[in-house]
């Protein structure tokens, strides 16, 4: 059985004007457990939806969701979020406390919480800065802060929302190496949600290419069999990858260029 | 990026100390200026008996402190405005905290907080002396009643601006509504809720000298309204600066508190 699973999940939202909006209609997807699976598609294509409705924020208008078997209907420590700005940490503590929050709010005793947050920090590449609040620390640093947080919880699956897109790209580069060390090691189920093809034929098992909105859809799944020596933009193998998607959305982008118009 | 780290590191040291190694110099030389300046107005400018020269006063300072007047005045007036203003905080830290979370519970308070807030306490003084009488009750209402909505106002919008993707992230945690409140609210908040429990602290000091003034036996208030009923110049400006000095230590108080809690986020300072 899958871990996550989308069942014509549609979502309409009320607006201003009147006239409903139809972000996302007839969804369906399945997602194993151990994948890494890429959302792509370009801005305002409803993949952040998606997102909201698995992480619990927004519940469908119709259509069912449902991770482990467990119909969504709030958030959960099951599923641990990465948003994609720092707004979300939390200021006043430091990147060692932002880690352990999760575990004082499950009531876990404060050895073993020392233990999770030291491991999760190292794990992420923050040992040494752990006592540092996240406003010392670089966009990266605390992106990486996040993952942790996320990590430390112990989630089945870690949603993450756009997380590099706002840092440089060598940081964004970097992160993305360190999140599949990450994912090759824990073997979490990552449901990734991005707009850069690159980042997507780098980091997952499977790409899921979404149609231009509104009323958006999956248009098709890609399957990347790559080698970790082949996740690079110098590879031949990756090369062909990166063109079967982009061809893909480059439809899609037109469609979405269009409609901007 | 261990660049990034060693530049950083010189902003590390504390606030708290910065404030006041930094400001302790500084302190002295600004308030000996201002007796200095004073002192010159008086003697060589003004040279007049209704306004005397710090020196004067400073004497008169003693007197009234070796034979516990001014003691007691301050105490009570002190006193006043310490249990005033911590009712007027729970409360409003209370009610804002509602206002900023349950949209029902804005729309049903709002309108008293607003309408409430534009009476100054300061006319509400005669009411309070018939409800309450002229002891220490009616006090305690006026401060906390001149304390309560600023808190309020602050707290909800402390409250209100909290991002929601920290809500969030918590919900994500696991959290309930209780661990929300206490790990992400609360916290969050609290530059919000020190910033206008500061402003209601100075609010305190005014309404506390009006209502002593009009109808009270005691505190620094009274002794104003005596000093001038006797014509005792030196008493008036002691009680004065006798005033601004609490004043500017409650103050000091806040600043510190709001530096070391929640110093590095404050909107404010």
């Amino acid at each position: 059985m899958s871990l996550v699973s989308f069942a014509s999940v549609e979502k309409t939202y009320a607006s201003r004007s009147g006239t409903p909006y139809t972000a996302v209609r007839s969804f369906d997807l399945n997602i194993a457990q151990g994948e890494f699976f890429c959302l792509l598609g370009t801005s305002g294509c409803g993949k952040t939806t998606i997102l909201n409705m698995l992480a619990g924020f927004e519940s469908p208008s119709s259509g069912t969701l449902h991770v482990n078997g467990h119909s969504i209907d709030r958030p959960g420590a099951d599923r641990g979020v990465v948003f994609q700005g720092n707004d979300s940490l939390y200021d006043w503590l430091t990147a060692a406390e932002n880690v352990e929050l999760g575990l004082k709010i499950r009531g876990v005793d404060a050895v073993k919480r020392r233990e999770t947050v030291q491991h999760y920090l190292s794990l992420v590449g923050l040992a040494q800065q752990g006592s540092k609040h996240p406003s010392e620390l670089s966009g990266g640093m605390q992106q990486r802060i996040q993952i942790a947080r996320a990590l430390a919880n112990d989630p089945d699956i870690l949603l993450m929302d756009e997380p590099f897109a706002a840092l440089d790209s060598q940081t964004r580069a970097t992160l993305q190496a360190e999140l599949l060390q990450i994912w090759r090691t824990t073997r979490n189920c990552v449901l990734f949600i991005t707009h850069d093809i690159d980042e997507a034929v780098t980091l997952a098992t499977r790409i899921g290419v979404m149609r231009a909105g509104p009323a958006s859809t999956l248009k098709e799944i890609v399957t990347v069999d790559l080698a970790p020596e082949d996740r690079v933009r110098t590879s031949e193998r990756f090369m062909d990858v990166y063109r079967t998607v982009h061809a893909l959305l480059s439809d899609e982008v037109a469609v979405a260029q269009r409609q901007a118009q | 990026m261990t660049m990034t780290m060693t530049t950083l590191q010189p902003k590390a040291p504390n606030p708290v100390a910065r404030l006041f190694l930094g400001s302790f110099g500084t302190y002295l030389v600004s308030f000996g200026s201002l007796f200095i300046l004073w002192h010159v107005a008086a003697t060589y400018v003004v040279g007049s008996a209704l306004f005397p020269s710090p020196v004067g006063v400073v004497r008169q300072a003693i007197v009234l402190a070796l034979d516990g007047s001014l003691w007691s005045n301050t105490r009570i007036s002190l006193a006043r405005i310490l249990s005033g203003f911590a009712v007027g905080s729970v409360l409003g830290i209370a009610i804002g905290f509602l206002l900023g979370t349950i949209p029902v519970a804005k729309r049903f308070i709002e309108p008293y907080t607003e309408f409430l807030r534009f009476i100054p306490a300061t006319a509400l003084i005669t009411v309070a002396v018939i409800w309450f009488g002229i002891g220490e009750a009616s006090k305690v209402f006026l401060i906390a009643y001149t304390t309560i909505f600023i808190v309020i106002i602050n707290t909800a919008t402390g409250v209100a601006s909290i991002n929601r993707n920290k809500i969030r992230a918590a919900q994500c945690l696991g959290a309930n509504r209780f661990q929300i409140f206490r790990y992400v609210q609360l916290p969050a908040a609290l530059p919000f809720v020190l910033t206008g429990m500061r402003i209601a602290m100075a609010n305190s000091f005014t309404t506390i000298v009006a209502a002593e003034l009009v109808a009270s036996n005691e505190g620094l208030g009274k002794m104003l309204w005596d000093a001038r009923l006797y014509m005792l110049i030196d008493d008036i400006f002691v009680a004065l600066i006798c005033l601004g000095f609490i004043g500017f230590a409650a103050d000091r108080l806040f600043r510190w508190a709001i530096l070391r809690f929640a110093g590095r986020f404050s909107p404010i300072l």
